[in-house]
C-alpha cells in the first residue's frame, strides 16, 4: 500500500484508526441495539392489539398488513430496480384467482395453491416483462399499465374465473386442523407475512442482486458496460415482485372467500403506487409507513365522509411537491 | 495472435459512413493509443468494440472469438472493460458500491441464495468486497470508499471509474479520453497508473486521447484515424512524422483555400 506511486491523499495512519475505531464501533452497538428495541417494542404492540382492539381495528389492521406486503412486493420493481410498473395488480389478481379457482372448482387443498400461484405469477412475470422491459421507462408504464387491464378484463370475461360476478365459495385454510375463519387470524397471519416480505426485502437489498438494481437504476448504460446483463436484471425484479403480489393474493382469496374482476381495476394498481412513492421508494420502513397512510388515513377520517378522499388527494399533492423522495427521511452520508 | 482483430469494420448512420472498412489489431501487452481529429470516429471505434453500437459489416475477434453484435454485458464478461468519455458513475451509491459493480460478471449468486444467506453465498459476498477494495487501494483512493462517488473531486471520481473497470477484472482495457479534465499532476499519476496497470496487473491498454503529449508519451504502438478510415499506423515516432497525419490535424492548404 505504502509503495503506492499514485495516491492522491496518503491513506490514513494507523494510530489515527485506532483511535476513531472503538467509539465509531460503539455508536454502531448504540444504534444497532436502540434500533432492536424500537423493532422489539414495535412487534409487541402489534402482536397486543387483537388483545384489545375490536373487529373493525381488526379488519382495517389485516388490510394494513396486506398492503404493507403489496407495497413491498411492487418496491422491488419501482424502488430497488426503477421501473415504472402501472399494472401491479395483476400479479396480486394472477395469485388470489389461482387460489380461487382451484378451492373452489377443484377442492384443492389452500396451501397446495401457493406454489402453483407462485409458479403462475412467474409466469405472467415473463410473459409480461419479457417484451416490454426492453422498453425505457415511459413506455414500460404505459405497457404495464395496459397488461393490467389485460388480466382484469380477461377474469371478467373467462369461465373458469366466475367472469363479471367472480368467484365464491373459496375455502378457508387450515392450520393444523384448526380452520382460520376469524378476522384475529387473518390479523395474525397477515401480520406474520409483512414480517417475511420485509425480510425476504432486507436480504434481496443486500445481495449482490440487490446492487444490480441499484446499478440499473443509477445509470442503465454504466450497468450494462460493467458486465450486468440489465434485461436479466430487470425481469429478476418483476419476478419477484410478482411473486410478492401473487402470494398475498393467495391469502386475499382465503380472507375474502370471494373475490371479483372489480377488486383488481386500475386504481388498485395506482394505490399500491401510491403507497411506495408516499413512504419512499427503495426504503423498507418508508414503505411501511407510505402502506399505513394509504389504509389508515381514509379509515380515520371517515367522520368527513366522502371528502376524505379530496383530502388525502390533496396532502398527496403536498407530499409529492415539497417531498418527492418520500415520508421517509433519506440516510445521510 | 493478436488479442483484439478488428477486420474491415463498417459503421454508418443513416447515410452518413463513421466507421469505413477500418482493420487493425492489438497485440496482447502494449500500451495502444487511437488517435484523430475530433469526429474522427474514435468514440465510435469503441462503442463498436463494447458492444454499445451494432456495426453493419465486418468482423471483431476477442481472444480469436468474434464478439460483433454481442451485448456490452457479454463483452466485459470476455474480458474487456471500459471507461467513458463523460463520467458515468452511479452517483448516489458509495465508491464502494460503485466498484463492486465490477464483480458482478465474476460471481453468480441470486436471489434465493441471497435470502437465506447461504454459506457459499456469504463468501462471495466478502471476495466481492475484498477484490473492490484491492482494486481502490490499487489506484490509490482506498480511504475514500464509504463517500458517496459524486461528491468527491473531479480527479477521483475518474479514479473511481479506473477501479470499477479494474474490477471486472478485464484482459484489456479501453480508456475513453482518459485526461480529459485532469490537471497537470493528475495527468502525470495517470501515466504511472496507466504503466503500472500493464506491468503489474499485465493488463492490455488501448486508449483514446487528445492529449498528444501525454498519446506520445506513453503509447508504444498509435493507430490513427480519420473520417473513419485508417491513416498511419505505427510507433510515436513514425506517427508523428506521417504526412497524412498531418494533414488531418493541420488541414491541406487547397482545402483551405476552397
Amino acid at each position: 500500500m505504502d509503495a503506492n506511486p499514485i495516491a492522491t491523499s496518503p491513506p490514513e495512519n494507523g494510530k489515527t484508526k485506532a483511535s476513531a475505531r472503538l467509539p465509531a464501533l460503539l455508536d454502531l452497538m448504540g444504534r444497532r441495539a436502540s434500533r432492536l428495541i424500537v423493532y422489539s417494542l414495535l412487534f409487541c404492540a402489534f402482536m397486543t392489539i387483537p388483545a384489545y382492539a375490536n373487529n373493525y381495528v381488526l379488519e382495517v389492521m389485516s388490510n394494513v398488513w396486506f398492503y404493507v406486503i403489496l407495497a413491498l412486493g411492487l418496491n422491488i420493481v419501482v424502488g430497488y430496480a426503477g421501473l415504472l410498473d402501472l399494472g401491479y395488480a395483476a400479479f396480486f389478481a394472477v395469485g388470489a384467482y389461482t387460489t380461487g379457482i382451484l378451492t373452489a372448482k377443484f377442492g384443492v387443498n389452500f396451501w397446495l395453491t401457493i406454489p402453483v400461484a407462485m409458479f403462475f405469477s412467474i409466469l405472467a412475470g415473463v410473459i409480461i416483462g419479457g417484451p416490454t422491459l426492453r422498453l425505457r421507462t415511459d413506455y414500460l408504464a404505459i405497457v404495464t399499465l395496459g397488461f393490467g387491464e389485460i388480466t382484469r378484463i380477461a377474469a371478467r370475461n373467462l369461465k373458469i374465473s366466475g367472469g363479471a360476478s367472480g368467484l365464491i365459495g373459496i375455502e378457508r385454510p387450515s392450520f393444523f386442523g384448526y380452520e382460520l375463519s376469524q378476522i384475529v387470524h387473518y390479523y395474525y397471519l397477515f401480520f406474520f407475512l409483512s414480517i417475511l416480505a420485509v425480510f425476504v426485502s432486507h436480504r434481496l437489498q443486500h445481495s449482490r442482486l440487490g446492487r444490480a438494481w441499484q446499478y440499473v437504476r443509477e445509470d442503465e448504460d454504466a450497468a450494462e458496460a460493467m458486465g450486468i446483463p440489465t434485461v436479466g436484471i430487470k425481469l429478476y425484479a418483476y419476478v419477484i415482485g410478482a411473486i410478492f403480489g401473487g402470494v398475498a393474493g393467495c391469502f386475499f382469496a382465503a380472507k375474502m372467500t370471494a373475490i371479483s374482476p372489480e377488486t383488481f381495476m386500475f386504481t388498485q394498481s395506482v394505490l399500491i403506487l401510491l403507497a411506495v412513492v408516499l413512504g419512499g421508494m427503495g426504503k423498507i420502513p418508508g414503505v411501511i409507513v407510505g402502506a399505513f397512510a394509504l389504509v389508515l388515513f381514509p379509515e380515520v377520517f371517515r367522520g368527513i365522509g366522502s371528502l376524505r378522499m379530496l383530502v388525502f388527494g390533496v396532502v398527496l399533492v403536498i407530499i409529492i411537491i415539497y417531498r418527492p423522495q418520500g415520508i421517509w427521511p433519506d440516510r445521510r452520508d | 495472435m493478436a488479442l483484439l482483430q478488428v477486420k474491415d469494420l463498417t459503421l454508418s448512420f443513416g447515410g452518413l459512413m463513421v466507421i469505413d472498412k477500418l482493420s487493425f489489431d492489438v497485440e496482447k501487452g502494449p500500451i495502444v493509443s487511437l488517435i484523430g481529429p475530433n469526429g474522427a470516429g474514435k468514440t465510435s471505434v469503441f462503442n463498436c468494440l463494447t458492444g454499445f453500437y451494432r456495426a453493419g459489416s465486418g468482423e471483431i475477434l476477442f481472444e480469436d472469438r468474434s464478439i460483433l453484435r454481442k451485448k456490452p454485458h457479454a463483452i466485459t464478461k470476455r474480458g474487456m472493460a471500459r471507461t467513458f468519455q463523460n463520467l458515468r458513475l452511479f452517483k448516489s451509491l458509495t465508491v464502494l458500491d460503485n466498484v463492486m459493480s465490477g464483480m458482478h460478471c465474476r460471481t453468480n449468486s441470486g436471489a434465493v441464495r441471497a435470502v437465506l444467506r447461504t454459506r457459499r453465498q456469504r463468501e462471495e459476498e466478502k471476495r466481492i468486497r475484498r477484490v473492490a477494495e484491492e482494486c481502490l487501494d490499487f489506484v490509490g483512493i482506498l480511504h475514500l470508499k464509504d463517500r458517496i462517488a459524486s461528491k468527491l473531486p473531479y480527479g477521483d471520481q475518474r479514479r473511481v471509474e479506473w477501479a470499477r473497470a479494474l474490477a471486472s477484472q478485464p484482459k484489456m482495457l479501453l480508456l475513453d479520453e482518459p485526461a480529459a479534465g485532469l490537471n497537470f499532476d493528475e495527468k502525470e499519476r495517470l501515466i504511472q497508473l496507466i504503466k503500472h496497470i500493464r506491468d503489474e496487473l499485465g493488463i492490455t491498454i488501448f486508449l483514446i486521447e487528445h492529449d498528444m503529449g501525454l498519446v506520445m508519451r506513453i503509447s508504444e504502438h498509435i493507430i490513427c484515424i480519420d473520417y473513419g478510415r485508417k491513416i498511419a499506423e505505427g510507433d510515436a515516432e513514425k506517427v508523428k512524422n506521417d504526412p497524412l497525419v498531418i494533414e488531418a490535424y493541420l488541414g491541406r492548404e487547397e482545402e483551405d483555400a476552397i
